[in-house]
């Protein structure tokens, strides 16, 4: 294992900025077992997750690279110069001056309050974070609900735990699953016992930012019957990260009659390899809906998918993609029906701007002897300039009894002559095309928790900034 | 899967054969039949992991049953032709038996004088080598099925040419059969459309079995060119026996302000793969896909597609449908492909599969991938079952369930079976569906 430091070579190429890192904890860069026994070394963790991990490096390492269909960008990915854990007490000793300008307009802009900008940066905050972390975590413990950081979780909960652990999303899933149960580090653990309630939206707002390095973040959502939560991760925020590779993995499991709902509004520096695996059992009579939002990311690869494993249980995913130049939106969705009278929904929306490419990918898998199944795919895709791409990849099985499914799919541009209308109206062209954009993914962001929806809105504007003339 | 070397030399050695009995062909239709040879003996097999082959299986794919180059001897020849009846009205009509022409109804001395060249290839390569060099396999099969494309080049030995100089418009079609007929019989119908500027033809091609119980592997290819403004109207009914491995490999180029429709009617085959490239290459042009398919029993139908916009202003207009019963399985993978430049596109992409059974299965794989922002483009694809209650409803009018089923699938077919223009056309092919029907009863 190399325990030096050598200098961090990681592509800065757009709103990111250089400070002085001072870690407590670094495992170095590459991967290899040294890295992971350096990792369970820290985290003081139990041996059979050891074990665990070690063999997953080993499949990870076995695993090609998702070549045939898989953007060729993948390739770029230089494993052996990525540092797979950073960790410690003082880690950011930088100043809101090293912020960059344009990263302080942009918060400006996006009407984030001082105090939340600067920890947005990374640059303070610890303690106010903390704090409201802590606020939730006694409201929501007092129901029962655990809600803790994964590493606690395997820690002090290991009976429920290590019972769903890997079990939605296996090791050998994909070779990004795999990486990620290797090195992961950081994420939510939670636990929602049978009927209850959880009025409030649980945040990873906080807690992601506690784990400012968690490149490998891993959650696990366990809904137990008949409970409710809802739970949100990322910020609305450009996230200036200094990681060049973000691979989590989530899983969901809802126990019957359960409802999870999980909503992601990502905005990933244009560096970012974005490369997660989201997954959700729902049994008998459950509800699971994603709601994802990716914006930003140099490539994002995300298909959030429900195993519909109980009788009536639904899946949802409502997705919103935005790919500005240089950058690729790989998103979609999986609906794996699995019991009678399952039924299951995605709308997808994605918008192009520039040479920015978005790509639908999904798949909907009726097997036979399953009766009653239905799912509705809609997906529609926005093409801002000439230059712009998208692409719709979906795949359809259905066989059984009185199951039917239909997916449709249109690509378009903004109508011109609404675009005209508006300008008559005195708003600029830049203007026009923003509004057009906000109202194409209207009536999605109206699912979105208010605030969320209102940055979205806002962020969207921001995107579309210089996209036309 | 991989062929076994006893089946690769077993092939290389009919080739060889082939290429003896091809003494006076000239010497660049012999080479060019050879490098397609070697061609189709260093691409790999197929696997499931290709993505063009996604949902198929490919383990029905193996040629060791067939007989390659075989002499054929085709007893009742006469019979096959009276057989050749789908139209009474035709410009002309070549009846082929394993690849033999066993009937040539050559054109009008009035076409003729006009230029029109209806040969078949056979008698093409002496007569015709300008124009075979210029458009003869010169469509890529780039659906996934190129190696089988390389051994219909080694092997074809004949088929139809079709030619039609600047300006002429035909309006009875030219008809082209194809009969498998021996036992382990290897065939490779060819049919090449070429239609000058402002020129307008039909042309209709029927590939059977002369009986039910030979096992036959056909392996066809159509290519269309149609020039500035032509018309080009093509039909393919295909109710080869069950017991037939068949491939199409269908590729059209489409030029400016021209108009290309295909329709294919799919019924027979145990296991049947169908390509269909439409390549819009002029502005303003109009290209329909058309197609149904009946599966049954352990049918498998695989259709691929692809629609390439390469110039702005056209319009594309794919429509799949099938129906499914026991354990047939479909495949529909499609792509609306527009590149950089072709703006105005509009294209549409639709596939609907009804199942008739619980244990048939459907697969959908409709795909865009847009590089034009000036476009209007959907697809969409449904698979669903009959509702209880329209059979209810018939069934409380005294029809008998089978029945009412099997008349909501010909209702079902004739949102494609309208567009055939030809009524007589679209009478054969509604034939041909209830006979898959009727069989089922017997």
């Amino acid at each position: 294992m190399s325990t030096e430091t050598p200098d961090i070579q990681i592509d800065r190429d757009k709103g990111n900025f250089r400070y002085t890192e001072s870690h407590k904890y670094d495992a170095g860069v590459g991967l290899n077992e040294g890295v992971i026994d350096y990792i369970c070394d820290v985290k003081e963790e139990d041996d059979w997750i050891r074990e665990f991990r070690k063999k997953a490096l080993k499949v990870f390492h076995s695993k090609p690279m998702p070549t045939h269909w898989a953007t060729k960008d993948l390739e770029n990915i230089d494993f052996d110069k990525i540092r797979y854990y950073l960790a410690g007490a003082n880690r950011a000793s930088k100043s809101w001056d090293d912020v960059p300008d344009d990263v302080k307009q942009t918060f400006e802009r996006l009407g984030i309050p001082e105090n939340e900008r600067k920890f947005l940066a990374g640059v303070e905050a610890q303690f106010d974070s903390e704090a409201a972390y802590s606020n939730i975590k006694e409201s929501v413990g007092k129901q029962g609900v655990i809600f803790v950081g994964s590493t606690e979780g395997l820690l002090k909960h290991p009976e429920i735990f290590r019972k769903w652990f890997g079990k939605v999303i296996p090791t050998g899933d994909n070779k990004f699953s795999a990486l990620n149960s290797a090195v992961f580090s950081g994420g939510s653990f939670i636990y929602v016992p049978p009927g209850v309630k959880v009025k409030h939206p649980l945040q990873a707002y906080f807690r992601i930012n506690a784990e400012n390095f968690g490149q490998f973040e891993r959650t696990l959502i366990i809904a137990d019957e008949g409970s409710e939560v809802t739970y949100m991760e990322g910020c609305t925020a450009p996230k200036f990260d200094t990681a060049t590779l973000h691979s989590a993995v989530v899983e969901l499991v809802a126990m019957p009659g359960a409802k999870i709902e999980y909503i992601t509004v990502q905005n990933w520096a244009s560096n970012v390899y974005n490369l997660v695996t989201k997954r959700a059992i729902a049994h008998e009579n459950a509800t699971v809906k994603w709601i994802d939002c990716n914006i930003g990311s140099r490539l994002t690869m995300k298909y959030p998918g429900v195993v519909l494993k109980g009788k009536k249980a639904r899946g949802e995913v409502l997705s919103i993609a935005l790919a500005n130049d240089g950058q690729h939106q790989d998103t979609g969705a999986k609906m794996i029906h699995a019991a009678d009278e399952t039924t299951s929904n995605i709308i997808s929306k994605s918008i192009s701007i520039g040479k920015g490419r978005s790509t639908y990918r999904g798949q909907v898998h009726m097997p036979k002897n399953l009766k009653g199944c239905k799912n509705n795919t809609e997906c529609d895709a926005l093409l801002i300039n000439n230059n712009s791409r998208t692409d719709t990849y979906p795949a359809i099985t259905v066989r059984g009894d009185k199951n039917a499914v239909q997916h449709e799919a249109s690509v378009s541009k903004v109508s011109a002559e609404q675009i005209f209308y508006m300008q008559q109206r005195g708003l600029s062209e830049g203007e026009a095309m923003s509004l057009s954009v906000n109202g194409f993914v209207n009536d999605l962001t109206r699912q979105f928790p208010m605030e969320y929806s209102v940055e979205l809105k806002r962020l969207i504007e921001l995107e579309m900034e210089g996209s036309v003339g | 899967m991989s062929e076994s070397s006893e089946v690769v030399s077993k092939i290389r050695e009919a080739f060889g054969r082939h290429i003896e009995d091809l003494d006076t062909a000239p010497s660049w239709w012999k080479d060019a039949k050879n490098e397609a040879f070697e061609q189709f003996s260093t691409l790999p097999m197929p696997t499931r992991k290709d993505e063009s082959w996604r949902f198929a299986n490919v383990k029905n794919l193996g040629l060791d049953a067939f007989k390659f180059a075989a002499l054929p001897s085709i007893a009742d020849a006469a019979k096959l032709v009276e057989r050749s009846d789908f139209l009474d009205a035709y410009s002309g009509r070549f009846v082929f038996g394993e690849d033999q022409t066993l009937k040539a109804d050559r054109v009008s001395p009035e076409l003729a004088e006009k230029g029109v060249i209806w040969a078949p290839l056979k008698e093409a390569i002496s007569k015709h080598g300008e124009i075979l060099k210029d458009y003869f396999m010169k469509q890529e099969a780039d659906l996934g099925s190129a190696k089988f494309a390389a051994l219909h080049h080694a092997f074809l030995e004949n088929g139809a040419l079709l030619y039609v100089p600047k300006g002429v418009e035909i309006e009875d079609p030219f008809v082209v059969y194809n009969w498998s007929i021996n036992e382990g019989s290897a065939i490779f119908p060819h049919t090449l459309i070429i239609a000058e500027e402002f020129s307008k033809v039909r042309v209709v091609e029927a590939n059977l079995s002369a009986s039910d119980e030979t096992t036959a592997y056909s392996c066809g290819v159509n290519h269309i060119f149609a020039g500035v403004g032509a018309s080009v109207d093509y039909t393919l009914l295909q109710n080869f026996n069950e017991k037939t491995l068949g491939f199409q490999i269908n590729s059209n180029i489409a030029g400016k302000d021209s108009n290309v429709k295909t329709l294919s009617v799919n019924v027979g085959c145990e296991h049947y793969r169908s390509e269909t490239h439409g390549q819009i290459k002029g502005p303003g042009s109009k290209v329909e896909m058309l197609s149904l398919a009946v599966a049954d029993y352990d049918q498998e139908i695989d259709q691929r597609t692809l629609q390439t916009h390469s110039a702005p202003n056209a319009v594309s207009d794919l429509l799949f449908k099938n129906a499914l019963v026991d354990n047939a399985k479909t495949i529909f993978s499609g792509l609306i492909k527009v590149d950089p430049g072709a703006q105005q596109t509009d294209a549409y992409q639709t596939n609907r599969n009804l199942l008739l059974s619980n244990s048939a299965e459907a697969n959908s794989l409709p795909g865009l991938e847009i590089d034009a922002n000036d476009v209007k483009c959907s697809h969409g694809a449904t698979t669903a079952q009959i509702d209880d209650e329209e059979i209810f409803y018939m069934k409380a009018r005294g029809i008998p369930e089978n029945r009412a089923q099997e008349l909501i699938v010909y209702g079902f077919f004739e949102e494609i079976l309208n567009r055939i223009d030809c009524e007589k056309l679209a009478d054969r092919a509604r034939e041909i569906i209830q006979d898959k029907f009727r069989k089922r009863l017997r």
